[in-house]
């Protein structure tokens, strides 16, 4: 009458019995453990397992009215489910940029009819140089516009049947012509390298769905523009790894940082599949040097991974600096071209966001080929891309828009960045862009990211100014706000300087 | 539990004392003691242990990529600022450092997202070869008389005269507006569409559909086409490895629409013609059920009504018997209703909207895609419409819609177009005559060849009989005589593969893009390919 039990062979002669027992039940409570956890994950409470019914199949057969009633004593059945990526999607906005936004929508300023509403300096949106874009318009829009043929006749085929959906020849000609102008005319772009998108979101997006797969990762050097966290995280299950940049440099990405992120994200098993640059910085304003951008360039072949470089600000330049585009670097030297990708649009430097025109400018012909077949997905409207063609063409207009454009904006620049000097508030200096990246650390109690939302608040609700607050932009230090300055005129500004100061007072007085 | 079974009794189970010296003792020796206990008793645990590992195996492989890593640590440690101050290496230095290690080309391709790959690579379908022939030699009557003549685009210029007529008179104040406003084109607009253009696209919706529905304009959202319509449902109604049941055959671009980036299964509910490819009750439960035994999960079911390619419409009951399956199974029910307004026949088309009018469903699971590429003639502009009684579709779509917002001038254009109510209605009337005639002189022109037509009331197309001339009676002939029509014949069809028919020898013919002087050179070139195929035979 010996009790045997399984393992009692290797535990044997150290309390054979007991712990021969404990291990296997131990090692079966653990692999259940685990096949339930390996279970669980995917829950979505099944439609409660109805019976094969054979009765649907007569469905049809059955007369109406009885079908209804048979159905309706079953009782109407649960709601419907929605995918799970949709009800995350639909969920209300939870950053501080998107909440701004809505408010202001709800309360717009307006000096004369909505004079206590809210000041809107969270949208990137250009509106000093609108009226050459108007005048032109008027001025050059007609049918022929639209309509016009090869032949001068009118022709409707040009715009109401299906065109290329990755955008008419024509365009990208006219595209590639005003991207080398705005770049200073250092650099030509290729017609055949464009994909025209509508808008520079779904660029980013498809270049997203292009370079990386679902879990994969792009490294961003931060403070970042908040889309992006929608632009690419919605629907492409593409992670972005925030690389942290500090205003003790300026806010310039380094090669240190970078090359930290990737390590302790291949420790993690993450792939990372490319770095993501705007240049000009959105929200910083700066630019990125010659010397950056060939370390950045390095990085990337060292680590062999792609660089999605977005400068749809190139002409929206109007510091001393100059800008230097990823293409032309790419010009000067021989780099292996496959892994560079531009993202660019006429959203900011010609004011024309309504209009949805994005590009993407790629050297990777396989890229290019998978982006030409999912623009299918964000085609640009015929008749726009009729009127931007001939809006293009005209050079002469180009031309004068684009100094216009960087005067006023300069102008409008140094005259906010003074105002809120006389505050006392700095801000980095920047060269380029719709905003101003402010400092208003000094503000805040207590100095983290509470502090500096509380601040965003009391400028929202208190001086009714919307702005965007650093943390929406993954800044790490907190105290830092973007305000964009360009849909305001010269009188705006003296009331936003005004409803600034207000906050600042209350801000210095409890301390 | 197999284990646990083993277990037990084998710690109950008898042996003889523990002092045996220099015995092998292996574990479970205890169970099969006495049937040859020391190699089964070494088998089966190894054997319990394999299988374990093969599972965990299995299960790793599968569950790691979806696996969402947990969100990367900040890096604030003040290394990363020193190390800055450490790298500074000149320009010169660092590229010469580098060029040895791969200068130029030899440095490894980046790698591309597999899905990419995928989609770079995918060969092209006949249905795309088609179109792509088409495009580099198309026909044209006087200036290339011997160029491939298309019918396999859905588009329609049977009544583009009237749309240039109206924009040659009104392109310019309804862009730009009467007092000339450039706010309202230039600037951000709301990226699922302006209201002005949700409430006349809700009016000229119910027009179409004969005043029987009215639409509610804040249960629209718009998008660039209904092409991505159609994919932000998908993306909004199912998860990765889900599947919507669809009525073959259905329209080829439809595997791209909806699983290109979505990654949603398409499974095909076989019509057949016996049925005059009407999708039966039976078919659809049984597609259901096996699916379900794969164990996908059907999310739902997309229709286009009329159907496209066939041309056909769902009556009053099977949309009925339609939405208590969906209620039933507790699914979604997507209905494209985009040719709404194409219809030539007789019958009336009924609109799912109508049928949820009508009785108490359960209205959250319907959506309705609809777009102006095919009522409208306007597939250039770009517009299509998401119509849902969902709120959280409607959330998420909304949002969604910034990959696919249309451009405001256009929508500005189409706001005054829509609201001209006169040409709305002098161009649908007009429209659905030239329609018909062309309608009719091609089944007609196809008869006296011999070959027959499926019965349809809608849509750009017929959808023809030619399995008596195909060689086998499977894929592999439709598509020879497919090839021959396209190389021999010149005319570019689209074969019922291609839609995914389960019967060989279907083709849908699209004459909108014809004039009916066009009409002849089609059926003489038919006639040509059809007397070769007879002679083989």
């Amino acid at each position: 009458m010996r009790l045997v039990v399984p393992l009692q062979g290797v535990v044997q002669g150290r309390g054979g019995l007991i712990l021969g027992s404990l291990i296997p039940c131990a090692l079966y409570y653990f692999l259940q453990f685990y096949l339930k956890r390996r279970r669980s994950p995917p829950p979505p409470p099944p439609s409660s397992p109805r019976s094969p019914s054979t009765s649907s199949v007569n469905l049809a057969d059955l007369p109406r009215s009885s079908s209804r009633l048979s159905l309706s004593t079953r009782g109407s059945i649960g709601r419907v489910h929605v995918s799970a990526r949709a009800s995350s999607i639909a969920k209300p906005n939870t950053s501080p940029y998107y909440i701004g936004l809505d408010r202001v929508r709800g309360d717009p300023y307006d000096p004369v009819q909505n004079p206590g509403g809210i000041i809107q300096l969270g949208l990137a949106e250009n509106r000093l140089t609108l009226d050459l874009i108007e005048e032109w318009l008027s001025k050059h829009m007609n049918e022929a516009v639209l309509l016009g043929g090869v032949d001068g006749g009118l022709s409707i085929s040009g715009i109401a049947p299906y065109q290329p959906s990755d955008g008419l020849m024509e365009l990208k000609v006219v595209m590639a012509g005003f991207m080398t102008q705005v770049m200073g005319g250092t650099v030509s772009f290729n017609p055949s390298q464009l994909v025209l998108t509508c808008g520079a979101t779904p660029a980013v997006e498809i270049l997203s769905f292009c370079l990386a797969d679902q879990g994969n990762a792009f490294l961003v050097p931060t403070p970042y523009y908040p889309g992006f966290d929608r632009d690419i995280k919605f629907r492409t299950g593409v992670e972005l790894i925030p690389v942290h940049c500090r205003s003790s440099e300026n806010f310039v990405p380094s090669i240190a940082a970078l090359d930290q992120a990737f390590n302790q994200a291949k420790k993690r098993g993450q792939k990372v599949r490319g770095i993501l640059i705007t240049n000009p910085s959105n929200p910083v304003g700066n630019l990125l040097s010659r010397e950056i951008l060939y370390n950045l360039l390095d990085f990337a072949r060292e680590r062999n991974i792609h660089i999605i470089s977005d400068e749809i600000y190139a002409g929206s330049v109007y510091g001393d600096e100059e800008f230097v585009s990823m293409a032309e670097i790419l010009d000067s030297e021989d780099f292996d071209k496959d892994r560079v990708h531009i993202v660019y649009g006429v959203s900011k430097d010609l004011s024309l966001p309504g209009f949805r025109v994005g590009a993407i400018y790629s050297f990777n012909e396989y890229v290019l080929a998978s982006s030409k077949k999912l623009a299918r997905f964000s085609s640009i409207s015929a008749p726009t891309q009729r009127i931007l063609v001939s809006l293009l063409s005209d050079s002469g207009f180009v031309q004068d828009y684009l100094q216009t454009n960087k005067q006023r904006i300069r102008r409008l620049h140094d005259l906010f960045v003074l105002g809120l000097e006389q505050l006392g508030i700095e801000s980095t200096k920047s060269s380029a862009g719709f905003y101003c990246w402010v400092n208003m650390s000094r503000l805040i109690s207590p100095y983290n990211e509470k502090g500096e939302l509380e601040l965003w608040e009391k400028l929202l609700d208190i001086a009714k100014i919307n702005v965007t607050p650093g943390s929406a932009c993954h800044c790490i230090e907190p105290g830092w706000f973007r305000c964009c300055f360009t849909t305001l005129d010269d009188t705006d500004v003296g009331v936003v300087v005004d409803r600034i100061r207000n906050i600042v007072e209350t801000c210095k007085s409890p301390a | 539990m197999k284990k646990d079974q083993e277990s037990t009794p084998s710690s109950t189970s008898t042996g003889g004392g523990a002092t045996t010296a220099m015995r092998v003792i292996v574990p479970l020796q205890g169970v099969v003691q006495g049937r040859g206990g020391l190699i089964l008793g070494s088998v089966i645990p190894c054997a319990l242990f394999y299988f374990f590992q093969l599972y965990l195996k299995r299960n790793r492989s599968k569950g790691g990529s979806g696996e969402n890593s947990p969100p990367p640590p900040p890096a604030r440690s003040p290394s990363g600022t020193h190390l800055q101050e450490s790298s500074p290496l000149q320009r010169v230095q660092s590229r010469s450092l580098l060029s040895p290690r791969g200068g130029g080309s030899s440095g490894p391709a980046p790698l591309l997202a597999s899905r990419a790959d995928s989609i770079a690579k995918q060969a092209d379908g006949p249905y795309y070869v088609g179109l792509k022939r088409v495009s580099e030699d198309p026909y044209d009557r006087s200036s290339n008389p011997d160029g491939v003549i298309q019918l396999g685009l859905a588009e329609n210029r049977l009544s583009l005269d009237l749309v240039q007529e109206w924009l040659a008179e009104n392109a310019k104040e309804s862009i730009l507006g009467q007092d000339m406003s450039i706010s309202g084109i230039a600037t951000y607009q709301p990226f699922d569409g302006l209201m002005e253009l949700k409430v006349a696209i809700a009016g000229f919706m119910s027009q179409v559909m004969d005043k029987s529905v009215s639409f509610n304009p804040s249960q629209i959202v718009l998008t660039a086409g209904a092409t991505p319509a159609i994919e932000i449902l998908s993306f909004c109604l199912a998860d990765p490895g889900n599947a919507f049941l669809v009525p073959s055959p259905y329209y080829p671009d439809l595997d791209r629409d909806v699983k290109w980036r979505t990654g949603v299964e398409i499974i095909p509910i076989p019509c057949r013609s016996a049925d005059n490819f009407c999708l039966s009750t039976t078919a659809l439960d049984r597609t259901f059920n096996q699916a379900r035994k794969r164990g996908l999960k059907v999310r739902g079911i997309i229709i286009s009504n009329p159907s496209n390619p066939v041309g056909n419409l769902f009556n009053r009951e099977t949309l009925y018997s339609l939405l208590d399956f969906a209620t039933e199974k507790n699914i979604h029910l997507i209905s494209n209703e985009i040719l709404a307004g194409s219809t030539h026949g007789s019958e009336d088309f009924v609109s799912l909207a109508e049928i949820i009018d009508s009785e108490d469903f359960d209205r959250t699971r319907v959506h309705i895609v609809y777009g102006l590429s095919k009522d409208l003639s306007l597939p250039g502009f770009r517009v299509g419409v998401i119509y849902t009684f969902n709120e959280n579709v409607l959330a998420a779509a909304k949002k969604l819609a910034r990959f696919s917002s249309i451009s405001a001038p256009s929508q500005r254009l189409l706001i005054s177009m829509l609201a001209d109510t006169k040409f709305i209605h002098l161009f649908m009337k007009n429209n659905r005559e030239r329609l018909e005639r062309m309608y009719n002189a091609f089944v007609t022109g196809l008869k006296q060849l011999g070959i027959e037509c499926m019965k349809s009331n809608g849509g750009f197309y017929c959808w023809m009989d030619m399995s008596g001339l195909i060689r086998s009676y499977n894929e592999k002939g439709e598509l020879e005589l497919w090839d021959k029509l396209l190389s021999v014949g010149k005319v570019n069809v689209t074969p019922g593969s291609s839609c995914h028919c389960i019967e060989p020898g279907w083709f849908r013919l699209c004459f909108t893009t014809l004039s009916e002087k066009d009409i002849p050179v089609v059926m003489d070139r038919i006639r040509k390919v059809s007397e070769i195929c007879k002679s083989r035979s």
